[in-house]
This record gives C-alpha cells, structure tokens and sequence, in this order.
C-alpha cells in the first residue's frame, strides 16, 4: 500500500510542477466569468421569459442555465483527468521515465493504481470546487437552487473518474497523443449519443431514443450527467417531462438506482483490462 | 554454466537458456549467464545484438519467451529481486520538474531503503554531483544526469547493479569516475553487468567479458583470455602452415611434425590479436 501512495504522491507532484492545474485554473476562472455574465444577463430580465406549460420562469431558467454549467464542469474536469492519465503508460514508457519507477519493488498493479488512486482524488476535489462555486453563483445571483445539491455534484465526479479509467486503459496500449485524441473522441461520442437522445427525443423516435439510451449506458459518463440533470429538478412538478430533456449534450434521463453499482462495475472492468494489458507488456 | 553457488548463496544473476522473440525478431536464442556475488561482468556486442534486451528481462521490464532468470535466487519481478537490484537503462528519463536530491529522494522511498538525506548526500558525492543536488534535472546536461542514473541505481545499496550503457554520454573524465567507481563497488561486493559497446571500457575494469552477437553468446573470458586469441602461423620452405586452433605451448610439437616431414622452418609466430580484434572477428563471423 505505501506505494501506491508514494507513487500517487508523485503522480500530484507532476501535476503541480509540470502546470497542469495552472492551465486548467485559468480555462476554469474563465469560464465561470462568463458564466456569471451569462447568468447576470438571463436573470436581468427574467420576467420576459415565457416558459410554455405554466412554468416558472426562475426555475426554468436556472435549470437550463446551471444544466449547461454542469456540463461544462464535467468538460473540465475530463480535462484534467485526461491530463493527468493519457501518458501513464505508453507515453512515460517511451519517453524512459516509467522503467526506473518499475525496477523498484513496485507492482504494476500498485503504480496504475497509485496513478488512478491520484487522478481521481485531484477530480473529485476539482468538480467539487467547481460545481460548488458554479451552484453559488447561480443561487445569489439568479436566486434558483437545483432541488438536489450533492448527488449531481458526486454523479458529476463520478463520470470524470470513469473518463480517467478510460484514459488509463488507453495510455496501456497507445502512445500519448493518440491516446489524448482516442479519449477525446470515446468523450465525444457519448456527447452525440446524448444529442440522438434529444432528437430522439424531439422526434418522438422510439428507436433514436433506445440507443440514445443503450449508448448512454456503454459510455457511462453520459448515463451519469443525464441523471445528473434529472436530479437538479427531481422535485419541481412537471419539469422532468419538458424541456431539460433536450440538453444539446443529453437531456436529463433518470438512471434509476442501477447506475452508481454499473459505474463500479465498469471502472472495475476497465482497470482489470488495463491491468492484463499493462502486464503483458514489454517496456 | 548452470547454476552455481559460492558457499551456498545464490549467485547475483543467473540466466538459463533465455529466449525472446518479439513479433518476428528473435533478440535472444538461448542465453546462458552466471554473474557472482562481487563480480564485474560487461556484455560486449554490436547494436541490436541483444544486450539491452537481456538486462530489461532481469529486471522484469521485458517477459521473456522462455528461459529462466533469478536475481539473488529470486525471480526478476519479485519484491525480494527489485530489492537487490539498481538498474540505469541506456535511454532513460528522469523528470526535469525534480531536484537531483527529490529524484533520490523519491526512489528511496520506492526501494523502502532506510538511508536519508546522508546517503543521497554520499551517492552524490561518488558520481561527482555533490555540487547539483539542488538543481533542477531540466537544467542538467546529458552526462550530468547520467551520472545521477548511476547514483540513482545505487539507492539501497543493490547487490547486483545492471548499467546498460552508462558511460555513453560522457566525456573522458566522466568515465574515468564510473570506472573507479565501479572499481570501488567490487571491492564492496556488489556484483555489476555493465553492457557496452565501447571496448577500452570493458577491456579496463571487467573480470569477465561475454561477447554477444545476434542474440547468442559467442565468446567468454576474461579480458586477457580474450584478447590472447590463439593461433600459431609457421613460415616454411613449402609455404605457410596455419594452426588457428594451436596455442602457444603447441609450438615446439607443430615445428618438430614439420620438420619430421622433411619442411625447413624460416619463422614461427604465435598470434596474439588485442580485444578489439578479436571481437571483431567473433562478431564478423556471426553476421555473416
Ligand atoms: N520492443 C521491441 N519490439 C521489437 N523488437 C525489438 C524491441 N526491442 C528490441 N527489439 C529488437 O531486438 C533486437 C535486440 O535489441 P537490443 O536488445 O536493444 O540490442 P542491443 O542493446 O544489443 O543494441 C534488435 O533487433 C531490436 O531491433
Ligand atoms: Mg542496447
């Protein structure tokens, strides 16, 4: 166990030194800037929204509003996670600085753990920063609070650190930048799942909707943000049936309790394939 | 060769029959290799004859298609194995974002070794860095962190020391210090295989030397043995008579056959090639 955390002590200081968190903190601040002018301009003239079906204007507004932020943590917090994974293996291996780690009596299991046990930890604290900042804002400043407070924000961690597992399994078998695009693009795809979703949605398309839905689930990041958005108007009456359903990256989409034992089982699944990957490899 | 022991312990590094292919390569075809406790053995051989390959499959970097190996009696992926090793690979990285004293540091905590800031203080003070503890490894040119490798491969004072080409980025003065060093480390016990390609190196400080070419063991010895290749060349009436197999001592037989078959000797001489030659002439032979 000690090296595991000698190995995820390394795994922070590299993210320190090399400015990985510095990056992300300016992409971060400038981002919420902009949020808190869009969130001031919105709720400036909230009364001149005319949300259909009877709905407050407030709540809709916040809802669509701190919808897309949440989206936006995630995007950022994939960032960073993928920062901090994509050369774990493949990329530290060519470049010489993962042997002399491995030549020590550290298992392969306990170094890609380490570095798991460390992205993870530098994620959660992030979105949980972020989100908490992000939900603050929209609160004073719009005077909305979602119905749920943490589960969103832990649905939210939950999904960077399956990305992250996911880039660590890719790091295993490509080189750094090829794993960077790979990650980018699985990412990718379960933002369009979640956009065939919407259409789906829109459409009244059966068929869109069910593999909207079964991809939703193969890339569970996606399943994760849907609920996400389900749960920041879980309670607010007629809401879940309209418009947060057609989010540009995933309308919310109540997983159901299933979800949370999925994710470990996949995170599980995918660092099992990592680890025979990585054990089976010539360095 | 097999295995040995030398008073019951196991030797630092034994290789049986060692095999790897990787996809459609074959860099090892059947190795064998006994390295003892306090012994200095160097791996000679042209690029790609397998050196590199051999040494990452002691320290589990590389599995090996068949074939044993054991550190200390241990296999190379064991705790006990990476325990008693040091290793420095001929293309490696630290990271530049460390002090040379935070990349010792680091690694002592990895090997679970005891020393403290005493013994970076010393490992540095041996490769002649004792001046850059605090600087930062970016900053370093290529010889300095070389030599920060081999005193980076010294944390936990290992009983088997594997350097693969731990002099290629040094200047002459460099390498006269790996070399004493190298010299201090036997007298301490430490067993070391220091592969190369630069002879003079192994020629200087190597008790052994094992020629290695296209993934198999061509030649043996130690360096005089080596670099006495024998060979006798007589001179007579009828022409020249070569004894490539005769030695020395054979001499005075080869001359009275000769001359009990009537030939008139003009001249006798024994061929002595240098290292050099003699690995070249083992390895030309091998890549033919
Ligand atoms: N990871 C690898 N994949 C495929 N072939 C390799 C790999 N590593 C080494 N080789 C091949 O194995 C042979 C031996 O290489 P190596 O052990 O590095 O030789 P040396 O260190 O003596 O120069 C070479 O032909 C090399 O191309
Ligand atoms: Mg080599």
């Amino acid at each position: 166990m000690s090296a595991v955390r000698v190995i995820a002590g390394y795994a922070l200081q590299e993210a320190v030194r090399r400015r990985v968190f510095s990056v992300v903190l300016w992409l971060t601040t400038l981002f919420m800037a902009l949020y808190g002018l869009a969130l001031w301009q919105v709720f400036k003239r909230v009364a001149d929204i005319h949300p259909p079906n009877g709905i407050e204007p407030r709540p809709f507004a916040g809802a669509t509003v701190f919808g897309l932020s949440m989206f936006a943590t995630m995007f950022l917090g994939v960032v960073l996670g993928v920062f901090l994974t994509l050369g774990v293996v493949g990329g530290d291996a060519e470049r010489g600085l993962l042997q002399p780690l491995l030549v020590r009596p550290v298992s392969r299991t306990q170094l890609l753990l380490g570095r798991l046990v460390a992205a993870v930890a530098v994620c959660t604290v992030y979105v949980a920063c972020v989100y908490t900042i992000l939900l603050l804002m929209t609160g004073l400043i719009g005077g909305w609070w979602p119905d749920r407070i943490a589960l969103p924000a832990v649905e939210l961690a939950a999904g960077v650190a399956t990305v992250a597992a996911l880039s660590l399994l890719g790091s295993v078998f490509l080189s750094a930048t090829a794993n960077g695009i790979a990650v980018f693009i699985v990412f990718g795809a379960g933002l369009v799942a979640g956009l065939l979703g919407s259409i789906g949605e829109a459409l009244g398309s059966g068929t869109l909707k069910t593999a909207a839905h079964v991809a939703s689930w193969a890339l569970p990041f996606e399943a994760l943000y849907q609920d996400g958005l389900a749960k920041i108007t879980e309670h607010t009456a007629g809401f879940a049936s309209f418009i947060l359903k057609l989010g540009p990256f995933g309308g919310a989409h109540a997983a159901g309790p299933l979800l949370g034992v999925w994710i470990a089982g996949y995170v599980l699944v995918v660092s099992a394939l990592a680890l025979a990957g990585f054990t089976r490899r010539d360095l | 060769m097999g295995l040995r022991t030398l008073a019951g312990m196991p030797p630092a590094l034994s290789v049986q029959a060692l095999e790897k292919r990787y996809d459609g390569v074959q860099a090892l075809a059947g190795v064998d290799l006994v390295v003892e406790e306090g012994e200095l053995v160097g791996l000679l051989g042209p690029n790609g004859a397998g050196k590199s390959t051999l040494v990452k499959i002691a320290c589990g970097l590389v599995r090996p298609t068949s074939g044993a190996v054991e550190i200390c009696g241990a296999p190379p992926t064991s705790a006990d194995a990476r325990r008693a090793l040091g290793y420095l690979a001929e293309l490696f990285r630290f990271p530049g974002w460390y002090s040379a004293d935070e990349l010792l540091s680091l690694h002592q905590r990895l090997a679970g070794s005891d020393g403290d800031r005493a013994e970076r203080a010393e490992l540095l003070r041996l490769v002649g860095l004792d001046e850059a503890a605090d600087r930062s490894i970016d900053t370093m040119s290529k010889g300095m962190q070389q030599r920060l490798g081999i005193a980076q491969a010294l944390i936990g004072s290992p009983r088997l020391l594997l350097l693969d080409e731990p002099t290629s980025a040094l200047d002459p003065a460099g390498r006269r210090t790996v070399r004493t060093l190298l010299e201090e480390l036997r007298g301490r016990g430490v067993a070391v295989m220091l592969n190369s390609h630069l002879l003079s190196e192994v020629e200087l400080v190597c008790d052994r030397v094992a020629i290695i070419s296209r993934g198999k063991f061509v030649a043996e010895g130690s360096p005089e043995e080596l670099s006495h290749a024998r060979g006798v060349e007589i001179e007579t009436g009828s022409g020249m008579h070569s004894f490539p197999d005769a030695e020395r001592e054979d001499a005075p037989r080869l001359v009275a056959d000769l001359v009990a078959r009537g030939e008139s000797v003009y001249e006798v001489r024994i061929l002595r090639t240098s290292l050099e030659e003699s690995y070249l002439e083992v390895v030309e032979d091998t890549q033919e």
